[in-house]
């Protein structure tokens, strides 16, 4: 029997768009802070209601961004390969990463100096292949170490618009060989890679790509995204998910949503070696 | 795909991981195509299972450093990169004469080693030679195998070690119609004046110009047209054996070769006995420039080449008669003396000579100059099987190529 489903969450105490990092920050068009932080409640709640237990990583102030913990590290087993961040902005965030995944127990690895590797933000498992978005943030090198760390197969996928800077903003694995996916961040390489490795793909348009379509939580058969993706749900629908929408506006400021809110510490469900 | 051809700026790349199934590999090759640039597959090792990675060793080259650097930058982002750099190995000689096990085998090519991080060119390329350090400088050059003294640093392996092969479209230029290696069925008049084109420019240049030559050339009645190329300034220097020295004399005193008389065709009674009797006659004055100091040599081809400091070299051989004083009878020696005469050698016509063509060809770098004229097809074969693949041939009776080539030569200076 699978355990309880385990993600790990930052509460948005000191949350905001304090610097510019991607094409979705701009420090002028600022967050509202208590919007944000029912936004994040809500989110928690409809994860714990969809069965899965939070874990909670205490806020730092001057982190605004380790409200994200997908990019904290990738997950595999009882290892954590921390992130190195590509960004001076975010570096502050991996030892207190490291910190907690160490308290619970994980083995914390770490790719060496010169490398960029940003977690599970651009390194997702579907089935046993590893899929691995590369140029904006994390680096094709790092992926090439990460297949070799993990003895696995390692797919990089190189992300060609600036609007999805990480993997999971515009994939996402739903199950064993199912994944939603949106064509325009990835060049013909990427597509061609993708249609070869994967069963079934679910194609996201571009409108509902920019609300984050993508960037959903799955929890079982259970799918939280923002708001704004009816398309997705439907086509989630038919293939047999249960998709839900939780508005997420305050963090999209920054460029991230329900999946980048969250990291999955037993294995994603699409993931063929969960616990 | 760009697979055969390359250009002349190039480094070694490599890739790891799943680049076949992820189509990493073939964008990387792409990447290279559409940049103008060129690759070639060094090594590629495919995973068995779908968990095991592969890999790919590329290397990427591109018509300037410019160029191939931006190609790098580009490649480096798909996970394509350097492979990590090695100073050249170097050991100790721990003989006289003889390389240590596992030494570095040079080509004719221009050729770099890395020391301390910084590639130095190496001196003096030669084909089959090894390559000696001096850490002091530093520097390196190539060694033949019988000039190894103990102690010295000899490069051995290949790590650190990058060559330049010679663009064989540079070797060409100004031969464009012969580029085919032995051109025996096309028009000697095109070729000749081509050669005669080059000759001149190389004169222009104040380039130095070698003729290696064989007794052919006295033989077939050329004598006239060789004198007249170095009277012109066309020859710097020659190298040749004992024959064509010996035959010259024999003509220049007796007006045969061979015992043949040159003017008539007649073979002459005991003229077979006429080149011993030069020969004598050199050995009783001391030398060919003592002979004509006493008069007794007045014309010819090493009576030109004394007349007008042409460089020259007789190198001896087994069945030589005399030989003449300054023929040189040791053979290392001989090698020797023309490995340091052929050093600022740009162009080298050789004519009618197999012997001396291709211990010429294996002395000098791939960016010299090469012509090879000889009736005989397999001389011009066996220079390019030995890897002097610079060379032109040109399958031709001696003495109207040389008569052309004068007549050529004669209309570009007027």
């Amino acid at each position: 029997m699978r355990t309880r489903p385990r993600i790990l969450m930052c509460p948005p105490d000191y949350y905001g768009v304090h610097y510019e990092i991607n094409v979705w920050m701009d420090t002028r068009r600022q967050s509202d802070h208590p919007t944000a932080v029912q936004q994040w409640s809500d989110l928690q709640d409809l994860l714990t209601a969809a069965g899965a237990k939070i874990e909670l990583l205490d806020p730092v102030d001057g982190l605004p961004d380790l409200v994200f913990t997908a990019n904290a590290a990738l997950i595999y087993e009882r290892r954590a390969l921390l992130s190195r961040f590509r960004h001076e902005q975010r570096k502050g965030e991996e030892q207190y990463d490291a910190e907690w995944l160490r308290k619970e127990g994980f083995t914390v690895g770490l790719l060496p100096d010169g490398h960029f590797f940003e977690g599970a933000g651009d390194a997702l498992f579907c089935g046993d292949t590893l899929f691995a978005g590369y140029r904006m943030r994390s680096d094709a090198p790092s992926h090439q170490l990460v297949g070799e760390l993990l003895g696995h197969r390692v797919i990089p996928l190189e992300l060609v618009d600036p609007y999805y800077y990480h993997l999971d903003t515009c994939f996402c694995p739903l199950a064993h060989g199912i994944a939603a996916y949106f064509p325009g961040a990835f060049d013909d390489y990427g597509l061609q890679a993708l249609a070869e490795h994967l069963e079934t793909l679910i194609e996201v348009d571009e409108e509902e790509a920019k609300s984050f379509a993508c960037n959903a939580v799955v929890v079982g058969s259970t799918v939280t995204t923002n708001m704004g993706c009816p398309h997705f749900h439907d086509a989630l629908r038919q293939h047999g998910f249960r998709p839900q929408a939780t508005p997420l506006s305050e963090f999209v400021k920054a460029g991230g949503s329900a999946k980048c809110l969250t990291l999955r510490l037993d294995g994603e469900d699409a993931a063929s070696w969960r616990m | 795909m760009s697979g055969a051809e390359s250009y002349p700026f190039t480094e070694t790349v490599e890739m790891r991981g799943h680049i076949i199934d992820s189509l990493i590999l073939p964008k990387v090759l792409d990447t290279i195509t559409v940049a103008d640039g060129a690759f070639k597959i060094e090594d590629i090792v495919i995973g068995q299972t779908r968990h095991d990675p592969s890999s790919a060793r590329v290397v990427v080259s591109a018509r300037s450093d410019e160029a191939l650097q931006e190609l790098l930058a580009a490649i480096a982002d798909h996970g394509a990169v350097p492979v990590v750099k090695r100073d050249c190995e170097l050991t100790i000689a721990d003989c006289d004469g003889a390389f240590p096990e596992g030494f570095y085998s040079t080509t004719n090519q221009r050729t770099e080693v890395r020391i301390d991080g910084h590639w130095i060119p190496v001196a003096d390329q030669e084909m089959d030679c090894g390559i000696t350090v001096d850490m002091s400088i530093p520097s390196a050059a190539c060694l033949p195998m019988t000039d190894v003294s103990q102690g010295q640093h000899l490069v051995v392996g290949h790590a650190g070690v990058r060559v330049f092969p010679q663009d064989r479209g540079d070797h060409a230029q100004g031969f464009e119609f012969m580029n085919s290696v032995v051109s025996t069925e096309k028009p000697k008049g095109v070729a000749t004046s081509q050669i005669a084109r080059q000759l001149y420019d190389a004169r222009a240049g104040d380039e130095k110009i070698l003729i290696v030559g064989g007794p052919a050339i006295v033989h077939t009645g050329s004598i006239g047209h060789m004198t007249e190329l170095i009277r012109d300034g066309f020859v710097q220097k020659l190298f040749a054996g004992n024959a064509l020295a010996a035959h010259d004399i024999e003509h220049a005193m007796f007006g045969t070769s061979l015992g043949v008389h040159l003017d008539s065709g007649d073979i002459i009674e005991a003229g077979h006995e006429h080149h011993l009797r030069a020969i004598n006659r050199i050995r009783r004055c001391g030398g060919i420039r003592e002979a004509i100091d006493s008069g007794q040599l007045q014309s010819g081809i090493m009576y030109e080449c004394v007349k007008h400091d042409v460089d020259y070299l007789l190198a001896g051989s087994i069945r030589d008669d005399g030989p003449l004083p300054e023929v040189i009878t040791g053979t290392l020696d001989a090698q020797r003396q023309m490995r340091e005469k052929i050093r600022d050698v740009s162009f080298c016509l050789m004519i009618a000579t197999t012997l001396h063509s291709i211990a010429v060809g294996n002395l000098l770098p791939a960016w010299a100059r090469v012509v090879c004229v000889d009736i005989n097809p397999s001389t011009v074969i066996k220079l390019s099987d030995r890897g002097s693949f610079q060379t032109v041939g040109l399958v031709t009776d001696v003495e109207p190529f040389l008569r052309a080539l004068v007549a050529d030569l004669k209309e570009l200076s007027a």
